[in-house]
């Protein structure tokens, strides 16, 4: 029996600037998880993967991250996809910098 | 040290102007990032969990007091101002943006520096004893040959497409501070009846399946060297597996076909090879060895360290743990700590780099080398600068105490920075030595090896670590598996794994639970914990790790 499908949000890295990017509902790209679309429907997660894919020129490696929806936009469940939303944990020099 | 020649700026001049029409060509379209990628890894350029890291080498680890500035600059022009120090002697940038990394790359050429073959399926940048050309032990300077090893594999067109990558470390002393036998290739310089030549150890090397090299010569003679390299390599060549890329080092070959058999093809290849080697070689060493002539050592009374060490406690204690014993009179080797009790092990700011520059111009005859221990040496200080040099270091958060003891950690970037990791390492680290800092117990337990990586790659070098932990991912989180009684030194040993591993919460005070047992195991101050546990064995230590006997079979 297939597995359920579970929420994602479709991210790569930025081509020029290795940022991790999060591919928004109106077909921008965002730095911030927050602001990504959450896709909760099979067919329409590869739709958004092929979109991505198309864009070699902008970004580099574009995948689907599993989130759990939650009150702030999406919440990643795992660990990596959280660190690679906040940038490295050692001192705030990363995304976290900012926050 | 080495000055590069014509021949070299032009050659690095023409690979760099290649890769800089590689990058805009990625940028405009014209490449996909499927043929661009070799191309970036070639120059070492990976793409990370966060940005892009730039790999650049530090030949054997040797660094004038320009090239450091040249850090330091880069990491102000180009990064974050900072840069880490790695296993391999290398300096890795977390943050370059793609389309400047061909000024980056230029940059480093000013100062005969490169990025080439710092990746990739290639002889990796030679790795050598952190204290060649000053220790006291020294037979010869490695560095010389390590430069020649370095120029014969440099875009060598037969090892550009290994099987796997292909690391070659070499010392030139009685006590290997080089870890030769995690090598693929481990040479330690040898004396035979007044001869010089090598010891070979061949399959050596850490990662998924960890193996301790086997001597394949325990005495070759120096002349022929490049051709018995050539052996090893083609050997390997030949017959490396490309099926499985886990098993495509050279150490599976050997634990596949043991090593007589091995050897018996090396010398094969050997006999072959051997007459296309007219002598060039050895013309070539004898010029590189030139440039690596030692300083003009000064003769001079030692009497203000001595009543530095006497009047100054924290002087003191730095001197007893980061100097070691030169070899000329009145001289000391600095081990310049960079893991200041809470600091990311290796990195270094640019500041800092830059006042290293200045105390290696001051008080160290221009000489500069990065530890496969992630520290920066100052090879040769007369003792009689060590006071005003120490006080320079601890104006500049470089006086830490703690060479060698439980917070001189090594420990690979992890999940922090790098894409293939399955568990951060650098906070680990970081909880460790603050931990032991806040107990005041470091200078007691005395001499212990913690390394910690954060996949099973073994960056980190967990496995040779007295005390070795490995970062894992269990079912979405942070796991840690600790093992004990490695050794990276000349009783080279691989590590046990004691047991279940922790959370990451709770895997500080494990390690706290296994150094307090060994105070109490310890027969002796003088016993240190590798030896209590070559000892005692595993039981105590396990005892410690788990109070509880439900513990173990989680």
């Amino acid at each position: 029996m297939p597995r359920p499908f579970t929420p994602k949000v479709v991210t790569a890295s930025a081509l020029i600037e290795g940022d991790v990017i999060y591919l928004t509902a109106d077909d921008t790209w965002s730095r911030d998880l927050s602001r990504a679309e959450i896709i909760t429907d099979e067919a329409h997660a590869q739709l958004r993967l092929l979109h991505a894919e198309r864009q070699a020129n902008e970004l580099v490696g574009a995948y689907l991250a599993d989130v759990a929806p939650g009150a702030g936009g999406p919440q990643p469940t795992h660990f990596r996809e959280d660190f690679r939303r906040r940038g490295p944990s050692n001192y705030p020099h990363g995304k976290q910098e900012a926050v | 040290m080495y000055r590069y020649s014509e021949f070299d700026r032009a050659f690095l001049a023409e690979r760099n102007r290649q890769f800089r029409a590689q990058v805009a060509r990625r940028i405009d379209g014209s490449l996909t990032e499927d043929e661009f990628k070799p191309l970036r890894l070639m120059n070492g350029l990976y793409l990370q969990l966060h940005a892009y890291m730039l790999r650049v080498a530090i030949p054997y680890g040797t660094l004038n007091p320009s090239q450091m500035r040249k850090l330091a600059e880069i990491a102000d022009r180009w990064d974050k101002g900072y840069g880490h120090f790695t296993t391999r002697q290398n300096i890795q940038y977390n943050w370059p943006r793609l389309n400047e990394v061909p000024d980056i790359l230029d940059a480093l050429a000013e100062v005969g520096l490169h990025a080439i073959q710092t990746s990739g399926n290639t002889i990796r940048n030679v790795t050598a004893d952190h204290f060649a050309g000053a220790a006291a032990d020294e037979i010869a300077d490695p560095r010389p040959v390590a430069e020649l090893i370095r120029q014969w594999s440099t875009d060598h067109p037969e090892y550009q497409f290994l099987g796997r990558k292909f690391k070659i470390g070499i010392t030139g002393a009685t006590h290997d501070r080089a870890v030769i036998r995690a090598h693929d290739i481990g040479l330690r310089i040898v004396e035979r009846d007044g001869a010089q030549g090598f010891e070979v150890v061949v399959g050596g090397g850490l990662g998924r399946t960890p193996m301790i090299g086997s001597t394949l010569r325990d005495f070759l003679p120096r002349a022929d060297l490049l051709p018995y390299l050539e052996a090893v390599l083609t050997t390997y060549n030949l017959l490396g597996r490309r099926d499985n890329k886990f098993k495509a080092r050279i150490k599976i070959l050997l634990h596949e076909h043991g090593v007589d058999k091995i050897r018996a093809l090396v010398e094969e290849q050997f006999l072959r090879l051997r007459g296309d080697f007219s002598g060039v070689d050895q013309q070539r060493l004898a010029e590189i060895e030139t440039f690596f002539a030692p300083p003009a050592f000064r003769d001079a009374p030692s009497s203000a360290f001595d009543d530095a060490r006497a009047a100054d406690p924290v002087f003191r204690a730095w001197a007893d743990t980061n100097l070691s014993a030169h070899r000329a009179p009145g001289y000391a080797i600095v081990t310049v700590s960079l893991k200041a009790h809470g600091a990311t092990p290796g990195d270094a700011s640019s500041d800092q780099m830059r006042l290293l520059a200045d105390l290696a111009e001051r008080y160290g005859h221009h000489e500069l080398r990065i530890s496969h221990e992630q520290n920066v040496i100052l090879p040769h200080v007369h003792k009689s600068d060590l006071p005003a040099l120490h006080a320079a270091l601890r104006n500049a958060g470089l006086g830490t105490a703690n060479i060698g003891l439980i917070s001189d950690i090594i420990a690979c970037p992890g999940m922090d920075y790098c894409a293939l990791a399955t568990a951060r390492s650098i906070p680990v680290a970081q909880q460790i030595a603050t931990r032991f800092e806040e107990l005041k117990l470091e200078h007691d337990v005395g001499p212990l090896k913690i390394k910690i990586s954060g996949c099973i790659n073994a960056c980190g070098h967990h496995h040779v670590g007295h005390i070795g932990i490995l970062g894992l991912d269990r079912a979405g989180v942070e796991n840690y598996q600790i093992t004990l009684g490695g050794d990276a030194t000349d009783d080279a040993a691989i590590g046990t794994r004691a047991g279940p591993g922790f959370s990451a919460d709770d895997i500080v005070g494990a390690v706290e639970r296994l150094v307090l047992a060994y105070l109490d195991l310890r027969e002796s101050r003088d016993e240190t914990f590798l030896h209590t546990f070559r000892r005692l064995g595993m039981a105590p230590f396990r005892a410690a790790l788990y109070p509880r006997t439900s513990d173990m079979a989680a």
